[in-house]
């Protein structure tokens, strides 16, 4: 390391722009199904349907803010049952865990919205201005009218781009359709028009201006990602030792030992992060693999073998000096620590699902009622008074029967109804006062605490669960 | 490997001379959008404090440009909610009162309505779960004994017009005298006896005889003869199990003696009939509604 220069540099450096080179090659066709595949799944999800009566929307994915109700599929959930979100973001941080240990940062890759976006964003770029010498060409002139028409096409393509991604995102928050007749007539809600207008400027910035930026001093993963990463990981290097020392192979270094590599920064050109990564792994890497493209491709013409860059893992490297053959991909991929934590993915996974098939459509909340702990009533009875909430988790209304189970002498009755049934309405929660009233002298009425359990059940009797809860007492005097 | 594995931009910035285990820390400059996007805040945080009330004066703090007030908020809040409820609001004062509970959008408009007003205007002495004070002359209001009335309408003239209410005309009134001008204390305790006989509590059979024939002379033209009460004079059932002023022999005397006259203000002028009729229907929902 050297030390500090004798003039002190600038503390701020201005962003040197990246212009990657076109590539093909098998991780450009990959990367281009996945954004194909990402991309979809984003813009058609909302439009789905899926008929869930008449009572409840069709929207086969819809958060449903207003009510508090998230649809997905066959699948309602209510806000008591916010543990299922919690369940799948811990399955998120899981396969993080596992992707990041077996594949290092395949997620910032391959699949990261910031690289998906940016990735659509340079295609546009290309179509518009040309590849990479030709951009470099249009950044370096002065302004004409040709400069301008490209600018203001290529950016009025990304503005485009990004209402459709502010556009799609508000879809998933309400019916679909009637947004977006809603949207055209310039009669919806503001906070619609303030989303789509947030996300198509930061679209358009972070996809179009800010790109690397955002990756390299934005985003909180590298770091992370970074600390989940251990000899065996898989990431995307450059195999120095067969490379090195590089050179142009003119005829006049014929004479010099030279490496594979023929420094012609293939794998420079193409790179999205404008890094090179013949130095090594660094932060601003996403190991989005276009250089094993881009040198491959280089490789091929040479006649040489491919893989000078490839996917390696550290433990790889002295193997490989050794002139022993890398291990298996599948040894890298396979190993106790992945398998533990697929195995912790999968645990998690089979109980959301199992507690999703063994939820009941109904439910029941007691809370007794502290202010005051008892009534005394003018025959001397003693009442305690209850708040029960009961939940019609179904899409029709229906008539819930309220029943008590003691061993003590204990009443049942409700406010507003002779009755012990309540009428619910479709996917809703009632709040019903419940009354339990033991007989004056009995021995709960001034028993400290008396158990009871209170059960609701639905008129057809399928579906029933139960609430246990106490019974006070009024002191004797 | 060192040569390759570090970036050649490192070599251009140094080190910041911090150095721990080890561990270098480069100079790397910040990225000049950065600095920009600081600058832009920091502008961004001036004009806020011009746009909206922010420097502490002595009195109040800077008005702000946009005239915004949290106070103006919380108003055009209520104004908003006013509007919206309008119809449903407007609809509670025209009903009909016996109609309220059977109606469950009315009901449940008037019952979460008026228990905001209860919770302001009645809390203080009825208590936040309306259940009184045991034995303190406060009323509690969840039990199924009343000494006005417990259906709709007995609960809605209480609360309009209170009860002793000098403000009132029509308030209910009614006078307990003050026996211990009128009885020795001897037939004080022993009309204390006869009362603690009918209410079934334990008691002296012998003065409890002597006092039936002075309860008949002296109580039963308010409390009834056989000390039931009598709900248009206010005058409290004797034989049930619940004392506004406790049950005690003590209690007892000392109410005898000095007699009761609890007071409860007329809330007409002050609580919209909207609002009465809403707290009205709270109240006769908490479990003692008749």
């Amino acid at each position: 390391m050297t030390t500090a220069p004798d003039t002190p540099p600038s503390l701020y450096a201005k962003r040197e722009p990246v212009f990657p080179r076109r590539v093909s090659g098998s991780f450009r066709t990959l990367k281009w199904v996945l954004m194909a595949v990402t991309l979809g799944i984003y813009y058609i999800t909302p439009w789905l349907r899926w008929d869930r009566g008449d009572l409840l929307p069709d929207q086969a994915v819809l958060l449903d803010l207003a009510n508090r109700r998230f649809f997905f599929f066959m699948i309602e959930i209510w806000p008591h049952e916010f543990y299922f979100v919690a369940g799948l973001l811990i399955m998120a941080g899981l396969g993080l865990f596992l992707f990041t240990s077996a594949l290092g940062r395949v997620w910032c890759g391959y699949a990261c919205p910031q690289t998906v976006w940016t990735d659509l964003f340079i295609l546009v770029e290309r179509w518009i201005e040309g590849d990479r010498n030709a951009r470099v060409k249009l950044w370096n002139q002065g302004w004409s009218l040709h400069k301008a028409r490209l600018r203001l096409t290529k950016w009025l393509v990304w503005l485009l781009i990004g209402l459709a991604t502010g556009g799609a995102w508000v879809f998933y928050f309400t019916d679909a359709p009637t947004l977006l007749a809603d949207l055209l007539e310039l009669k919806a809600h503001t906070v619609a028009y303030v989303t789509m207008a947030v996300l198509t400027l930061t679209t358009f910035f972070f996809g179009g201006f800010a790109r690397e930026q955002i990756c390299i001093y934005a985003c909180p993963w590298p770091r992370i990602q970074a600390a989940m990463m251990d000899e065996e990981t898989l990431t995307v290097a450059y195999r120095d030792w067969r490379g090195e020392p590089r050179g142009k192979h003119r005829k006049a270094d014929a004479a010099h030992e030279l490496g594979d590599c023929i420094d012609c920064n293939a794998c420079v050109n193409v790179c999205p992060m404008g890094i090179d990564i013949r130095d090594g792994q660094q932060l601003a890497c996403i190991t989005c693999a276009l250089c094993i493209d881009a040198c491959d491709d280089v490789m091929d013409k040479l006649g040489k073998p491919r893989g000078l860059i490839g996917y390696l893992a550290l433990s790889d490297e002295g193997m490989e000096r050794k002139g022993q053959p890398p291990r298996a991909i599948w040894r890298h991929v396979l190993r106790p620590r992945t398998l533990l934590y697929t195995g912790l993915w999968g645990g998690v996974g089979v109980a959301l699902v199992v507690a999703l098939f063994l939820r009941l459509p109904i439910d029941m909340t007691v809370a007794p009622v502290r202010n005051p702990t008892f009534v005394l009533l003018s025959d001397g009875a003693v009442r305690n008074i209850y708040d029960v909430r009961l939940r019609n988790m179904q899409g029709s209304i229906r008539t819930f029967a309220l029943s008590l189970k003691s061993d003590s002498d204990l009443r049942l009755s409700l406010e507003g109804t002779d009755t012990l049934t309540v009428q619910v309405p479709a996917d809703e929660t009632l709040l019903q006062r419940v009354y339990v009233t033991a007989p004056a002298g009995s021995a709960a009425a001034h028993a400290t605490r008396t158990e009871l359990r209170l059960w609701v059940q639905d008129a057809a009797g399928t579906d029933r669960v139960s609430s246990d809860t106490f019974f006070n007492g009024a002191p004797q005097n | 490997m060192t040569e390759h594995r570090s970036h050649q931009d490192d070599q251009d910035v140094g080190t910041t001379g911090h150095s721990w285990d080890g561990i270098e820390e480069l100079n790397n400059p910040l990225p000049r959008w950065w600095l920009y996007t600081l600058y832009v805040c920091i502008i961004w945080g001036i004009g806020y404090t011009i746009a909206y009330p922010a420097w502490p004066l002595i009195s109040a703090a800077t008005p702000g440009l946009l005239g915004f007030s949290t106070r103006q908020d919380v108003a055009d809040e209520i104004a908003r909610f006013e509007t919206t409820n309008g119809q449903i609001a407007q609809r509670l004062a025209m009903a009909d009162l016996a109609d309220i509970p059977a109606d469950p959008g009315l009901n449940s408009y008037a019952t979460a309505r008026g228990a905001a007003v209860f919770r302001t205007n009645c809390s203080q002495c009825h208590g936040a779960g309306a259940a009184g004070v045991q034995a303190a002359g406060y009323p509690n209001l969840l039990d199924d004994d009343w000494l006005w009335g417990g259906d709709l309408a007995a609960i809605h003239q209480t609360i309009t017009h209170g009860i002793r209410s000098d403000a009132d005309d029509d308030t209910r009134w009614s006078q307990m005298p003050v026996f211990g001008e009128i009885l020795e204390p001897e037939q004080i305790d022993q009309v204390v006896m006869y009362v603690r006989t009918i209410s079934g509590q334990s008691h002296d059979a012998g003065p409890a005889a002597a006092g039936a024939v002075i309860f008949a002379e002296n109580c039963a033209a308010c409390h009834g003869e056989t000390g039931m009460g009598e709900r248009a004079l206010g005058a409290p059932n004797l034989t049930d199990a619940i004392w506004l002023y406790g049950g005690s022999v003590d209690r007892l005397r000392e109410t005898v003696t000095y007699a009761r006259a609890g007071m409860m203000p007329n809330w007409s002028p002050r609580l919209s009939e909207t609002d009465i009729r809403a707290v009205a229907t709270y109240v006769h929902q908490l479990g003692g509604g008749e």
